[in-house]
């Protein structure tokens, strides 16, 4: 009875058609499509504990029925579930793998908009009537193909909105189709808790509950200036959201740059350090080999950043972010380095015993590298472009040589600046956020 | 398990293929390890697959090798079968 109902007139003819797909414990289903011998086994994918990753990446369905969860220790996830097999992750085969299903998604629409490396937004509102009369159908052949020729299951979620079609996929798991109508996304939507609507994390679903507002449904009739005092604008983003009020478009990718977004907003790079980092000097290491590669990768994409930010991860886990405006657009990495390392300087204190587990250093506000720079009479800006052809030098020998090619002083003899940072790098597509919530707001605004 | 069937194996082999102007790859023939030649009468199906049995995913292609039909994969730059253990 139930499934009639997720699967009745979905969505109504005319209108969008969104399918969310998700690969079911993505990583594990991969491990385990490659090592059939653990068949019936508890399967997890776990980071290496020597290089301070031991934690669960992914889990197989017989995990995580014994309690195991994504995110926590190795150690802890033995103790939950003792036959355990942790197997280590291996990204080149589940980016190949996300690749392959995003080709698949195009042969159904070109508006595949990827979150993440396991899931996707397809708008098939355009082309949906070339496969089939019902959304479902289509869906239900997506999941078919992915299972046959990927050897992975998907569960897919059909709305008419990017928000719905996201609770819709994982309203069922695994191998799974949900159907959010607007005839039945009062129950299925409404009664769920406010936590599985995309964009509810902790803190929010604290902040809510603590006005009694538990479930979708208390979400979506809330009275908007209560909402909008406790979470201020995003409020009535999420209260857009829970009435299905989203129009965010599925923004279209380039299926030869599937992994790269378009428009580049910022670039960073963090990495956990090998040791805990215990004085600044340690850390500065970091922040110099993080700012090298940020650079180089402003400098690869024509760039310049406005902003410096720096990440920082304590030993207990616990962490903080900063950043800064600079005076002038910059892609030199000696400037990025040494704004970040000034950050790091005004806002940790290592004589309290502290210790730094992660560093992330990030360039945002981009601006594009040919456009004309607003020069100061009062500064020398002869240092500034000795710095900026030193670095193109450079990047020259590292593009012909590899990475490791020219090192700075800082870094030598240090066991991190073994790591290629740069070359490492993996860019894995952004969500839509940035515009959905322009779009739900103005949405908002154009209502009141 | 299939009685008869102790086990099926991931095993790379050598496959002589044709590939014409278009870039259609079609195998020829199987060179098993002992050097045994067993050529490819048919290709009855190609198309994208993973293998659940033996583990893998590629191209696969549905053959008939001296009358019986084999599943034979192209996975990037090798290929495989499906091997029979017997009991």
């Amino acid at each position: 009875m139930e499934e009639d109902t997720q699967m009745a007139a979905c969505p109504a003819r005319g209108e969008r058609t969104i399918l969310h797909v998700d690969m079911n414990c993505f990583y594990a289903a991969v491990e385990c499509l490659y090592h059939p011998e653990l068949a019936g086994q508890p399967v997890a994918v776990g980071g290496h504990v020597e290089d301070r990753h031991g934690i669960i990446l992914a889990k197989n369905q017989r995990a995580k029925d014994a309690g195991v969860k994504t995110g926590e220790a190795l150690w802890q996830a033995r103790q939950k579930c003792p036959g355990l097999v942790i197997i280590p992750p291996d990204y080149r085969l589940y980016l190949r793998f996300s690749r392959m299903a995003r080709e698949l998604y195009y042969g159904y629409t070109d508006l595949v908009e990827p979150f993440g490396p396991d899931e996707a937004w397809l708008d098939i509102t355009g082309s949906c009537h070339l496969f089939a009369d019902d959304p479902v159908c289509v869906a239900q052949e997506i999941s078919e193909r992915i299972k046959t020729e990927l050897g992975v299951t998907v569960s897919v979620g059909v709305s008419w909105n990017k928000i719905f079609a996201k609770f819709g996929s994982d309203y069922e798991k695994p191998d799974a189709i949900t159907c959010v109508t607007r005839d039945n996304y009062r129950t299925l939507v409404w009664d769920a808790p406010v936590r599985d609507l995309l964009y509810v994390g902790r803190a929010t679903e604290r902040k809510l509950h603590s006005v009694a507002i538990f479930t979708i449904g208390e979400l979506a009739n809330a009275s908007p200036r209560l909402l909008e005092n406790l979470l201020g604008k995003m409020g009535l983003v999420l209260q857009a959201f829970a009435n299905g009020r989203d129009t965010t478009p599925v923004r279209p990718m380039d299926p030869d740059r599937v992994d790269v977004e378009y428009d580049i907003k910022s670039i960073g790079n963090g990495l956990t350090a090998p040791r805990d980092l215990t004085s600044l000097q340690d850390a500065e290491v970091l922040v110099y080999l993080l700012a090298e590669s940020v650079a180089q990768r402003l400098r690869a994409h024509r760039m310049r950043a406005r902003v410096v930010g720096l990440g920082v991860r304590e030993g207990d886990l616990t962490g903080y972010t900063r950043q800064m405006r600079l005076p002038y657009a910059t892609n030199i990495t000696s400037e990025i380095a040494r704004h970040a390392a000034s950050l790091l300087r005004e806002n940790e204190d290592f004589s309290q015993g502290n210790v730094i587990r992660a560093l992330h250093v990030r360039a945002s506000d981009l601006v594009s590298a040919d456009e004309p720079l607003q020069l100061d009479l009062f500064d020398d800006m002869s240092s500034r472009l000795q710095a900026e052809r030193l670095d193109t030098a450079v990047d020259t020998l590292r593009h012909r040589f590899g990475n490791q090619v020219v090192r700075r002083a800082v870094e030598v003899g240090d066991q991190m600046s073994v790591n290629d940072i740069e070359r490492d790098n993996i860019v894995h597509p952004v969500g839509f956020f940035h515009e959905g919530a322009a779009n739900a707001l103005g949405h908002v605004r154009g209502r009141s | 398990m299939v009685r008869g069937i102790r086990e099926r194996r991931k095993h790379y082999v050598e496959v002589i293929a044709r590939c014409d102007e278009a870039g259609q790859v079609t195998p020829l023939a199987i060179i098993w390890e002992d050097g045994r030649r067993f050529d490819i009468d048919r290709v009855l199906d190609v198309r994208p697959a993973a293998s659940r049995r033996v583990g893998g995913q590629g191209m696969r292609y549905r053959v008939l090798v001296q009358g019986r039909e084999k599943v034979l994969f192209f996975e990037g730059p090798a290929w495989f079968v499906e091997e029979i253990v017997p009991e």
